[in-house]
């Protein structure tokens, strides 16, 4: 009797997890897209220079770098709009065919509407465009809209839009037809800060149901804001790429800045440098591997008064200046 | 197909036929057209006549008699005093005095005359009054020897050159050729030859203009991400291409029935004078078509072997389009920012086209030369030339081989067009020279 239920548990038990555990990479790949050395060059110059970077499903991933840096170059390689010269793109661990596009959804830096066309009208043929029919299109435009509480703008022509809420046009188009991977190149520029708000809460939203997102900027406070991995790329060239915080804690310079009251110690000992001063903070230096609690208690000890205590850890955009500078001086 | 470029298309097409300016211009130009018959019509009449009042003093007395019974004489006569009507003949309303002294010798050949006139007067004027007077003088000499005006018409003879080869008595058979039949020929290719040329023009900028616009307000950026660059071309030339048929096909229908409804309303315009606009562009004389009633004419265009002209002119009219609109686009693509650019690139094409337009009359005088066979063989001449020659019956292996030509031409060019529209949309900020675009079409996918 114990016997027989125990075969009965276990039997599907050992049926299942072997199984699924095998299937689960193959169905729900961790990573979505995947750069191999990819390179493209054109007539006097590399555009893209042996990148490779992985995209993990759901993240939301920054691509950093500066104007002319290759990341638009990079991008119409992953939409197919050019081809590399060599490398391989991996979508969904396919290698990327003509199919895919119609799951990506990307909107350009430099993105135009037809001014005389209707709102609706041309929400109803970008989304055809991505192959959805034509009662399908209607109804998530009129839906999407609403959604963006601009559903009076339907039977507008584009040209009456101010830009900003062309932008939103544009950004409906980019994602009505429910993308698995979403590439906005430069999505807030032009905006106010209440639109960028609500498209930074819609991104968000999307991340939250799935959606993968490739943000290309050069603003570094939205990308420490939004990503969790990030490619910098420089000249073509991949010069950082991992998740943010091991980013911004493999960069730092162990600095801890201090809020006290009271006078501090003249001279520091055991490697402890003081970097700035003002009247109640200062910044300290702490030698590798040793501890914050060192800096504390010495300065406890001598008759401060800690209020606040934190470590700086470098931003992106100085990372960014550093590497890229570090890259042009080479 | 791809459904996209269908997509694209319907956009393409719809956009522009639902246009205002698009109903108005298929519209008007048949009025147009109409207006400017009727008022050719009106000039050529009015410089036939003359509206100068114009008196003679003929002192031969002959001109002045037979002038009397003849009633279509235009001219005034005064018995006045000569030196009297030199002054007073501004005066009397008149712009011209003319004197014909006496006749020394009755049967003497020239005659010499005078005019009186403030004004300079025209040359076909003079030309006018010479030979109204020396008709006169020759009516009354023909009187004074007793020749009878019949018995002189008798005398004329008319030589009437016609194909050996046509039955007589089935004279709309289409085996051979009539007289007639060449001249609707010549008509109706000159005006399918100038109609391609038109349409090349007009819509292959219709297409470059697009294509630029949708560059530079960066719409193809986004565009591109959901449709391949040559399946947005594709779309866009059959879009525009529909809209060129469906416009001819309007005018088609619409240019004779205004033409035939104004010569029934305005008196006095005669309806093979509004015809003199097609009669000048294809060079056929005026007068050629005065020799046949209005029946045999009829019976000739009716003959015509229009099951065949008809789709092979659309066919022509779509392989022409294509050729040249696709290289519009490419060019379109290629430009940035300033017009001018543009028209420094359309030069090679315009040259082209003009070359096939002035190709069109030595070919329309001798349809089956070698000249004509080679530009109907030619790919970029051949959407304007083998048009102009169907009504002349060429052989049917030169329809077939020039129509597989251009489809194999029409084919080459979207192929290469489209390599270079890829690059050249995306590509911003650097002039494109034409070296540059042969090299995009080596570029990789």
């Amino acid at each position: 009797m114990r016997r027989k239920i125990s075969t009965k548990i276990s039997t599907p038990n050992f049926y299942l997890l072997p199984s699924t555990s095998y299937l689960l990479p193959y169905f729900a790949p961790m990573s979505i897209l995947r750069l191999e050395n990819v390179t493209k060059k054109y007539k006097d110059h590399v555009a893209v220079d042996h990148i490779s970077f992985e995209v993990e499903r759901g993240t939301i991933f920054g691509m950093l770098g500066p104007n002319g840096a290759g990341k638009t170059s990079t991008i119409r390689i992953i939409t197919t709009i050019t081809g590399p010269d060599s490398g391989q793109v991996f979508f969904e661990n396919e290698i990327l065919n003509k199919t895919h596009p119609a799951r990506m959804g990307y909107l350009p830096e430099e993105r135009g509407l037809y001014k005389k066309m209707k709102v609706g009208d041309h929400l109803i043929y970008l989304a055809r465009l991505k192959g959805l029919s034509a009662t399908d299109a209607a109804e998530r435009c009129k839906a999407m809209l609403h959604r963006f509480e601009a559903l009076d703008w339907w039977n507008k022509k584009v040209e009456e839009l101010s830009k900003g809420m062309q932008q939103k046009v544009q950004f409906i188009a980019t994602i009505v037809h429910e993308p698995t991977l979403l590439i906005l190149d430069e999505p807030f520029t032009g905006l106010d800060p209440i639109n960028t708000h609500m498209i930074q809460d819609e991104i968000f939203r999307l991340k939250k149901s799935g959606v993968t997102i490739i943000f290309s900027t050069h603003r570094m406070e939205q990308v420490e804001e939004m990503c969790e991995n990030i490619i910098l790329i420089n000249q073509g060239k991949n010069v950082l790429l991992g998740n943010v915080k091991e980013i911004r804690n493999t960069y730092k310079e162990n600095l801890y800045e201090v809020g006290f009251k009271g006078t501090l110690p003249q001279n520091f000992n055991g490697g402890l440098e003081l970097i700035r001063q003002s009247e109640h903070e200062a910044v300290f230096k702490i030698p590798d591997h040793d501890s914050p609690n060192h800096l504390l208690q010495y300065l406890m000890q001598n008759g401060c008064e800690i209020q606040s205590f934190h470590e700086i850890l470098p931003s992106i955009n100085q990372i960014f200046i550093r590497k890229v500078k570090g890259e042009r001086y080479e | 197909m791809n459904s996209k470029i269908w997509i694209v298309a319907k956009r393409e097409y719809l956009t522009r036929v639902m246009k205002k300016s698009f109903i108005l211009v298929t519209l008007l130009t048949p009025l147009g057209i109409a207006v400017f018959s009727v008022v050719m019509g009106w000039i050529m009449n009015a410089g036939a006549k003359s509206d100068q009042r114009i008196i003679i003093k003929d002192d031969t007395g002959i001109i002045q008699q037979i002038a009397a019974e003849d009633k279509s004489f235009p001219y005034e006569f005064s018995d006045k005093n000569i030196q009297r009507l030199k002054d007073d003949y501004t005066s009397m309303g008149y712009d011209l005095l003319v004197y014909i002294p006496a006749l020394r010798d009755s049967a003497t050949m020239n005659i010499s005359a005078s005019y009186y006139s403030n004004e300079k007067p025209s040359l076909s004027l003079l030309e006018s009054i010479e030979s109204h007077l020396a008709d006169q003088v020759e009516t009354f000499r023909m009187r004074k020897s007793n020749i009878d005006q019949k018995l002189l018409d008798s005398f004329k003879a008319r030589i009437n050159l016609e194909n050996g080869a046509l039955d007589p008595n089935n004279p709309g058979s289409a085996a051979a050729f009539g007289k007639l039949n060449i001249i609707i020929g010549t008509v109706l290719g000159g005006i399918m030859g100038f109609m391609m040329y038109l349409v090349i023009f007009i819509y292959g900028s219709m297409v470059m203009r697009s294509v630029m616009e949708e560059k530079l307000s960066r719409i193809v950026e986004v565009m591109v991400s959901s449709v391949r660059p040559i399946n947005l071309m594709m779309g866009k030339l059959i879009g525009v291409g529909g809209v060129g048929l469906t416009q001819l096909a309007l005018w088609a229908f619409l240019i004779p029935v205004v033409l035939i409804i104004a010569a029934a309303l305005i008196p006095g315009v005669d309806p093979a004078q509004m015809t003199s606009s097609v009669d000048t562009v294809t060079q056929v004389d005026q007068g050629s078509f005065d020799n046949f009633s209005f029946h045999q004419v009829k019976d000739a265009i009716f003959n015509l072997k229009w099951w065949l002209i008809l789709p092979v002119f659309i066919i022509f009219f779509l392989g022409g389009y294509f050729i040249y609109s696709s290289l519009f686009a490419a060019m379109g693509s290629a430009i940035n920012e300033d017009m001018g650019e543009g028209q420094q690139l359309m030069m090679p094409i315009v040259l082209v086209v003009l070359c096939a337009f002035y190709m069109l009359f030595p070919v329309l005088s001798n349809p089956n030369g070698s000249l004509a066979v080679f530009a109907s063989m030619f790919p970029l001449f051949s959407p304007i030339i083998m048009p102009a020659r169907l009504a002349f019956d060429p052989p049917w292996w030169q329809i077939v081989l020039s129509i597989v030509i251009m489809l194999a031409t029409v084919w080459f060019f979207i192929w290469l067009t489209s390599r270079i529209y890829r690059v050249g949309i995306l590509m911003y900020g650097k002039k494109a020279t034409i070296r540059e675009m042969i090299k995009w079409i080596r570029y990789s996918d």
